[in-house]
C-alpha cells in the first residue's frame, strides 16, 4: 500500500516538475494554474509539500505582511479620482472578520494627498480663546495621560452612490468608507484644560498639516465629551494615510471632521464656516436648502457575507454575517430578513458591543436554492431604527449625497450570484 | 551681535519666560507657550465676520490674469470646471432635478472663498499666493458669478460686507427624520 502511494507521489512529482518547467517557459501567468492543478496533491492522504522541507527564515528585522495568498485583499477606490491625492480608497469589508480593521486596510479619504511628516518636526498649536496659547511636540503629547478606545470611523459620503440607483458591485465599493480601530491618544479635554478655555468659547477649529490645510469647526461640547488627539491605531503609530503622526478623532461623527495630520486647534465663540463645512459636507434637500453641521453618523448596517463579492456554490447552510454601527451610542439589535423584508429574525451580536464601534452580527441561514433578497436593519440604544431607502428619499430627495444609511438589499439569484438591488 | 539681533534675543527670552510662569500653574505643565510670532505664521483662518483677513487688497482685473495663469488649467477658462470643481454659475438650480453647486449658487460666505484659496490653492502649490493675490482672485471669482462688477476691488473691509446669494440657504441638522418601525413578521 505504501509502495503504491509512493509510486503515485513519484508520478505526481514528475508531473509537477514538468509543470514547473513549463511555467518557467511560458511565463508567470501559467504558474497559478500549475499550483491549482497540484492542489489535491497536498490533501489527504498525501503529506503536504510544505511539511517536507523547512519553512522560510523568521521575520527578524521585517514588518510582517499578509500571506501571498491574500494578495487580493486590498483597499480599492471607485476609480473616479479627479485630482491626484484627492479621493478615497475603501476597506474590503467582504474579506474582514470580527470588528477590527487592520491598519493596512483602513479606508482613506484625503483632500490633497498624503503628507510625509517627520514627527520630530511636527507641532500642534493650541490658541484662540485660551488663557495660555501652547505649542506641543509629539513627545509632549505622549507625556499626557493616555486613553485607548475602539470606535468606528465612517466617511459621511459612504454609500453615497446608492441614493439614485444600486451602484456598488461590491460591498467594498458600496460601504467600504467604514473602518473600526482601537485608537490611542490623549483626551482633547485634557489639552484644553491645560491651556485654559476662556468663557464663551463654543467651537474649536481643527486644521491639518496637509496640502489642503483641511479645516473643520468642532462644537466645544463634543471636544469636551469624547474627542481624542490620536497618535496610535491598533497598537502602532498611525499610518501616514490615516494622519501620522497626529489626528483628531471624534467618535461617531462624520469622518472628515476627525482632521488628519492635526497641526492647529483654535478655540472660538463662533464656527468658522470653512469650505468643507459649507460648500462640501452639507446635505442638500428637495426645497433647495441644505443641512449644515450634520455631524453624527446615524445607525446603519450591512451584510458583508454573503455580498456581491461572493457566490453561493450550493444550497444549504450559510452564516449570514455583517456589521452594524451607530454614532448615537450602542447597537441594541440587528434584524435580518432573508425574504426581501417580509419577515425578520434577530441576529446574534458578537460581544463586545461598544459605544460608537462596529458590532458584528450573525444569523444562521439555510439557503433553499431559490432567488431571494437579504437585508439587515440596525436599531440603536437611542431607539433609532435604520430606515429604508424610500423613507430617506421621502425626507431628503436624491441630492443629499451624504449620510445615506438605508437598509441595503442583496439579491441572491438561483445561480448563487449576488447583486446590489433596491428593494 | 548686531543691535537688531540683540533685541530679538532679549525679547525671545522675555517671551519664553513670562508666559511660562503662567503655564507653570497648569495641571501638567506640558507644552511650550506659543509666541505671537509663531501664532501669526500659522493663524491663517478667516471667519465670516472678516476676522483673520490680512492687510492688502486686489482687483477683479488683477484676479483675471492670476486666474488664467494659476487656476484655469483645472477649473476651466470661465470657471466651468473639469477636472476640478465648477466655480461659476448654477444660481437658481438648487431646487432643480440637477442642482449645480458653485461659489455663486451655493457658498454662503465670501470670506470662505478667501480662506480656502489662501490655504489650499493652487492645488499643486498651496500657501503660495500672497494676500494681495488672494484678494484679487476672490474678487475675480465673485465677478464671474455676477456678485462684483468688473471694476471692483476687494480688501478686508469690503470682503466681509459681501452678502452671497445663498446666504440664507442653510438649515439645521433636522435628524432624526425617518421614523422606521421595526416590523418583524408579514411586513409587506
Amino acid at each position: 500500500m505504501k509502495k503504491q502511494a509512493d509510486g503515485a507521489n513519484a508520478a505526481r512529482n514528475a508531473r509537477r516538475n514538468f509543470l514547473r518547467n513549463s511555467a518557467v517557459l511560458t511565463g508567470g501567468a501559467f504558474a497559478g494554474n500549475a499550483l491549482a492543478q497540484n492542489a489535491a496533491d497536498n490533501a489527504p492522504p498525501n503529506v503536504p509539500a510544505w511539511m517536507k522541507k523547512e519553512g522560510r527564515a523568521l521575520s527578524d528585522g521585517q514588518y510582517g505582511l499578509p500571506s501571498a495568498f491574500e494578495k487580493n485583499v486590498l483597499r480599492r477606490g471607485r476609480g473616479d479620482q479627479v485630482m491626484p491625492g484627492s479621493g478615497s480608497a475603501m476597506t474590503p469589508l467582504q474579506n474582514l472578520r470580527g470588528m477590527i480593521t487592520p491598519n493596512g486596510l483602513v479606508f482613506e479619504r484625503s483632500h490633497a494627498g498624503i503628507p510625509e511628516i517627520d514627527p520630530a518636526q511636527h507641532r500642534l498649536m493650541l490658541h484662540g480663546m485660551v488663557k495660555q496659547p501652547l505649542v506641543f511636540t509629539m513627545e509632549d503629547l505622549m507625556r499626557f495621560p493616555s486613553v485607548s478606545r475602539i470606535h468606528f470611523l465612517e466617511c459621511s459620503g459612504n454609500t453615497s452612490r446608492e441614493w439614485k440607483s444600486p451602484f456598488g458591485k461590491s460591498v467594498q465599493v458600496s460601504h467600504g468608507l467604514l473602518s473600526c480601530c482601537e485608537w490611542t491618544g490623549v483626551a482633547l479635554s485634557t489639552i484644553l484644560e491645560e491651556a485654559g478655555v476662556q468663557p464663551g468659547a463654543q467651537w474649536v477649529l481643527a486644521e491639518g498639516a496637509d496640502a489642503a490645510a483641511m479645516t473643520r469647526s468642532v462644537p466645544m461640547a463634543k471636544a469636551l465629551e469624547d474627542a481624542m488627539l490620536v497618535y496610535a491605531q491598533n497598537g502602532e503609530a498611525l499610518r501616514p494615510e490615516n494622519g501620522y503622526p497626529l489626528r483628531l478623532f471624534l467618535p461617531g461623527f462624520e469622518g472628515n471632521m476627525s482632521i488628519k495630520w492635526l497641526r492647529r486647534l483654535k478655540v472660538a465663540a463662533e464656527p468658522f464656516m470653512t469650505r468643507e463645512e459649507t460648500s462640501k459636507y452639507t446635505d442638500s434637500l428637495p426645497d433647495g436648502t441644505a443641512r449644515l453641521f450634520t455631524f453624527s453618523m446615524d445607525a446603519k448596517s450591512v451584510i458583508t457575507y454573503p455580498a456581491p463579492d461572493h457566490k453561493l456554490a450550493r444550497r444549504g447552510f450559510y452564516e449570514i454575517s455583517g456589521l452594524a454601527w451607530t454614532g448615537n451610542g450602542r447597537i441594541r439589535r440587528v434584524d435580518v430578513s432573508t425574504d426581501g423584508g417580509r419577515n425578520w429574525r434577530e441576529a446574534a451580536l458578537q460581544e463586545p458591543v461598544l459605544s460608537r464601534a462596529v458590532t458584528r452580527f450573525r444569523l444562521p441561514w439555510q439557503w433553499d436554492g431559490n432567488a431571494t433578497i437579504l437585508q439587515s436593519r440596525a436599531l440603536d440604544d437611542s431607539g433609532y431604527v435604520q430606515p429604508n431607502r424610500a423613507q430617506l428619499v421621502a425626507q431628503r430627495g436624491l441630492h443629499s449625497n451624504y449620510h445615506y444609511n438605508a437598509i441595503q438589499s442583496w439579491a441572491v439569484a438561483a445561480s448563487g450570484e449576488i447583486s446590489n438591488v433596491h428593494a | 551681535m548686531s543691535t537688531h539681533k540683540f533685541i530679538r534675543a532679549v525679547s525671545t527670552v522675555v517671551l519664553m519666560c513670562v508666559p511660562f510662569v503662567v503655564h507653570a500653574q497648569s495641571k501638567f505643565a506640558i507644552g511650550t507657550p506659543a509666541s505671537e510670532r509663531e501664532i501669526k505664521g500659522w493663524d491663517i483662518d478667516v471667519s465670516p465676520n472678516g476676522a483673520g483677513l490680512p492687510a492688502g487688497g486686489g482687483s477683479v482685473a488683477e484676479g483675471g490674469k492670476l486666474y488664467a495663469a494659476k487656476c484655469a488649467a483645472c477649473h476651466g477658462a470661465k470657471g466651468e470646471g473639469k477636472p476640478a470643481d465648477r466655480l461659476v454659475g448654477g444660481q437658481g438650480t438648487l431646487k432643480a432635478a440637477a442642482p449645480v453647486k458653485t461659489i455663486g449658487s451655493f457658498w454662503p460666505y465670501a470670506t470662505t472663498v478667501f480662506d480656502y484659496v489662501y490655504r489650499a490653492m493652487p492645488y499643486s502649490a498651496p500657501q503660495s499666493l500672497s494676500a494681495n493675490e488672494t484678494y484679487a482672485l476672490t474678487a475675480y471669482l465673485l465677478h464671474m458669478n455676477g456678485i462684483l462688477g468688473a471694476e471692483a476691488t476687494l480688501d478686508a473691509a469690503s470682503l466681509a460686507k459681501i452678502r452671497m446669494p445663498n446666504r440664507d440657504g442653510f438649515v439645521g441638522d433636522g435628524r432624526p427624520d425617518t421614523g422606521n418601525l421595526p416590523c418583524r413578521s408579514e411586513c409587506k
